[in-house]
């Protein structure tokens, strides 16, 4: 029974060994992402992207942006490898780069990606020296949202370019607690992507900068001193009650539930704002661009969320065909033709803003497109600085400075602490921190 | 003061206490349930619109049970080894003790004191030579490590009270080292083992810092997956919430069928 065993064994072996070259081997891409919308949609469409790459599939890793943050980043120092793709902003892609953690872009670009259409301001921010370490997935500004009733009610008119002083005025006539309406609603958490986004610009349309051109810190400077008591003015005569402990979410809650006069924050609330289905106020909110006091430098910030490949990545063909996929004017299409214009990933490409189903679709557009070109993280401040970045500085130590520097200000909205004492233990703070981690990229 | 109303507020109080304790837990419960704009409004309502689409929607976005199976296979594969590991210590400790013993063993508890954070790149870079980034092997090394301070301690408290004079009597019979351990010491003392394994599997299925460092997405577990539905721009606790409800729901039923053990156990020693 068993004397053809041989044979029948060594006949199989044979007929694994033939059919072995027509399974071909599939390269697995990780990618690790946050969980914002804009990148919920881009995972439900990624199977569009291996349908046209049936050799490459895809691997999801989507996590909280600090745990994100804290573990690709041990990854890149480490050129661990476990990342094809990574989701990074404007404070990484330049410093990884820098270190040799990030794969250089431009070169691997193919000529229909058309680089010369993503917006400069976002291109510079994701590069560094020269090269580019991100494409950009989405980007975003700040802007003003105002309720065009209560202005209409109470007589005001939001003027094209507002100020911080407009700002006051409008938030003490709006200010009505009694009714559960609150003048302005503003950034109060704690934290370098918190309050410290927001009090940022700011400070930087006060005319004041976090470092001269020497690297010593300004933070006891008057125009510190000025912008962060209108800051503080703004909340603690005009704002919720409990403003230190509201982030984004917090605010765009509040405003959409028609609790907020104005609101100054990201661009990215306009569209959940404007949708009816969301939003209380989604027929009464109006648009302005970022208030200014003395210089229009750095009143509105920039941010984008933008994908980059590790060095260590396996697989840098792949990964790079996957970050064009993602950021490419055929994606942007897909997303309108799926989900509809308003969903499209906004502030990347000059090409978007050319669509006229887009500016009427989202009647905030052509205000987003105008303050992304107009925020210069080349440039951010009135005075000579020796950094790049609006509201958080190309820095490794930025994100430590910006959290002390963020408790303090917390703690002077809360009235824990003068104004003065502040901004005093701020700028000490900020000394220490310079000392001990250098300003070296 | 009567007893019986004596008995009435202390049954008041440990309801209070129970409830505070236990509050946080109801409202996540509660709050997945809810939709993102209830679940962030300003004045709660307890039980406002209820539905389940939220789990749909977490069901729709990750694959529960890959993340649920790898944090079964990591907190019984971690708390196994890490029994194996500490069973002959604490056999050793407890009935072969040496003048540095003691020091030994605050040694070991002293390991816990030290951030993870602090060892976090020696141990990656480990991990990385060893091909163990992102392998349920390596996350089962590394939380057994992390549990063995507390499995060994615990293990030495409940060696330490079996008489002694039975193992002696089982060593006149001619049992030797391992044979003293397995029919003697070990079921004298299965409350306590039994108590120990039961938090470590909670300790190891709890443990985030490790898990979501070392592993990306074929040996993440549930820690991973709960940590996904946190977002810096949108509204997610509701879904956060009916994500972690599905994380802690199968350690809540193992707590709950245990806790008879593992009170017993953790109060062993206590009584005595």
């Amino acid at each position: 029974m068993f004397r053809h065993l041989d044979r029948v064994l060594g006949a199989l072996l044979a007929a694994l060994y033939l059919c072995a070259p027509a399974t071909r081997a599939q390269t697995i891409l990780t990618i690790a992402t946050v969980n914002n919308g804009d990148m919920v949609v881009m995972q439900r469409l990624s199977a569009e992207f291996e349908r046209q790459h049936p050799d490459i599939k895809l691997d999801w890793v989507v996590l909280e942006e600090n745990i994100l943050r804290q573990k690709t980043t041990t990854d890149a120092a480490t050129h661990g490898g476990q990342y094809d793709v990574v989701t990074i902003g404007p404070l990484e892609a330049p410093i990884w780069g820098r270190r040799g953690w990030l794969l250089p872009l431009e070169g691997r670009l193919a000529p229909a990606y058309e680089v010369d259409d993503l917006l400069k301001p976002i291109r510079d921010a994701a590069s560094d020296r020269g090269h580019l370490y991100a494409l950009p997935f989405y980007a975003e500004s700040s802007l003003t949202y105002y309720r065009k009733d209560l202005f209409a009610a109470a007589g005001l008119h939001m003027p094209a370019q507002p100020t911080y002083q407009d700002i006051a005025r409008f938030a003490k006539a709006l200010h009505n607690p009694a009714k559960g309406t609150y003048g302005v609603c503003l950034r109060g958490k704690p934290g370098w992507g918190e309050n410290m986004a927001f009090v940022s610009t700011v400070v930087n349309t006060f005319g004041g900068r976090w470092f001269d051109e020497g690297w010593s810190p300004q933070l006891d400077s008057p125009e510190w001193h000025n912008a962060i008591s209108t800051y503080v003015d703004l909340l603690q005569k005009y704002g919720p009650p409990g403003s230190s402990s509201n982030g984004f979410n917090e605010s765009l809650t509040l405003f959409e539930n028609g609790r907020c006069g104005m609101w100054i924050d990201a661009t990215v609330a306009a569209g959940t704002l404007s949708d009816s289905k969301q939003s209380l106020v989604a027929n009464t909110v109006g648009f302005a661009p970022a208030p200014t006091a003395v210089t229009p430098r750095g009143a509105q910030w920039l941010w984008f969320w933008g994908l980059g490949v590790p060095s260590a990545t396996r697989h840098p063909e792949a990964a790079a065909a996957f970050v064009q996929w993602a950021t490419s004017k055929e994606y942007i299409r897909l997303v309108a033709d799926r989900y509809g214009w308003p969903a499209v990933p906004p502030g990347t490409r000059h090409s978007t803003y050319e669509q006229p189903q887009y500016l009427v679709s989202a009647p905030f557009a052509g205000l987003v497109y105008r303050s992304i070109l107009a925020a210069d993280p080349l440039s951010p401040t009135l005075k000579p600085v020796p950094y790049t970045g609006i509201q958080c500085i190309v820095l490794p130590a930025f994100p430590t400075i910006g959290n002390q520097v963020g408790q303090l200000i917390a703690a002077v909205l809360v009235g824990n602490m003068t104004l003065d004492d502040g901004l005093h233990k701020a700028q000490a703070a900020t000394q220490r921190v310079v000392q001990r981690m250098g300003v070296e990229r | 003061m009567t007893p019986i109303l004596r008995k009435l507020l202390l049954t008041v109080l440990g309801w209070i206490v129970a409830l505070v304790i236990a509050f946080p837990v109801i409202w996540m419960v509660l709050t997945s349930f809810k939709s993102e704009t209830e679940a962030i409004s300003r004045v709660p309502h307890l039980f406002a619109h209820l539905s389940l689409t939220n789990y749909v929607a977490v069901q729709e976005r990750a694959k529960y049970l890959h993340f649920a199976w790898n944090s079964v296979i990591v907190s019984f594969g971690s708390t196994l080894l890490a029994l194996l590991l500490a069973i002959p210590a604490a056999y050793a400790m407890a009935f072969l003790p040496t003048p540095r013993t003691r020091g030994t063993l605050l040694w070991m508890l002293s390991t816990k004191m030290m951030p993870s954070v602090g060892v976090l790149v020696p141990v990656y870079l480990l991990f990385r030579d060893a091909g163990l980034l992102d392998t349920r092997v390596g996350l089962v090394l590394v939380d057994a490590l992390g549990i063995l301070p507390v499995v060994v301690w615990m293990l030495y408290t409940f060696f330490k009270e079996v008489p002694r004079e039975v193992l002696e009597a089982g060593r006149m019979d001619g049992a030797g080292p391992l044979r003293e351990v397995y029919n003697l010491l070990l079921p004298l003392s299965m409350p306590g083992i039994v108590s120990t394994s039961l938090l470590a599997v909670i300790l190891t299925w709890n443990e985030a810092f490790w898990s979501l460092t070392l592993t990306t997405s074929k040996a993440a577990p549930l820690t991973a997956f709960i940590a996904s539905f946190s977002s810096p721009e949108g509204l997610f606790y509701a879904k956060l919430s009916a994500a972690s409800t599905m994380a802690i729901a199968p350690i809540l039923v193992l707590g709950w069928a245990g806790q008879r053990q593992l009170v017993r156990g953790l109060t062993f020693g206590a009584v005595k």
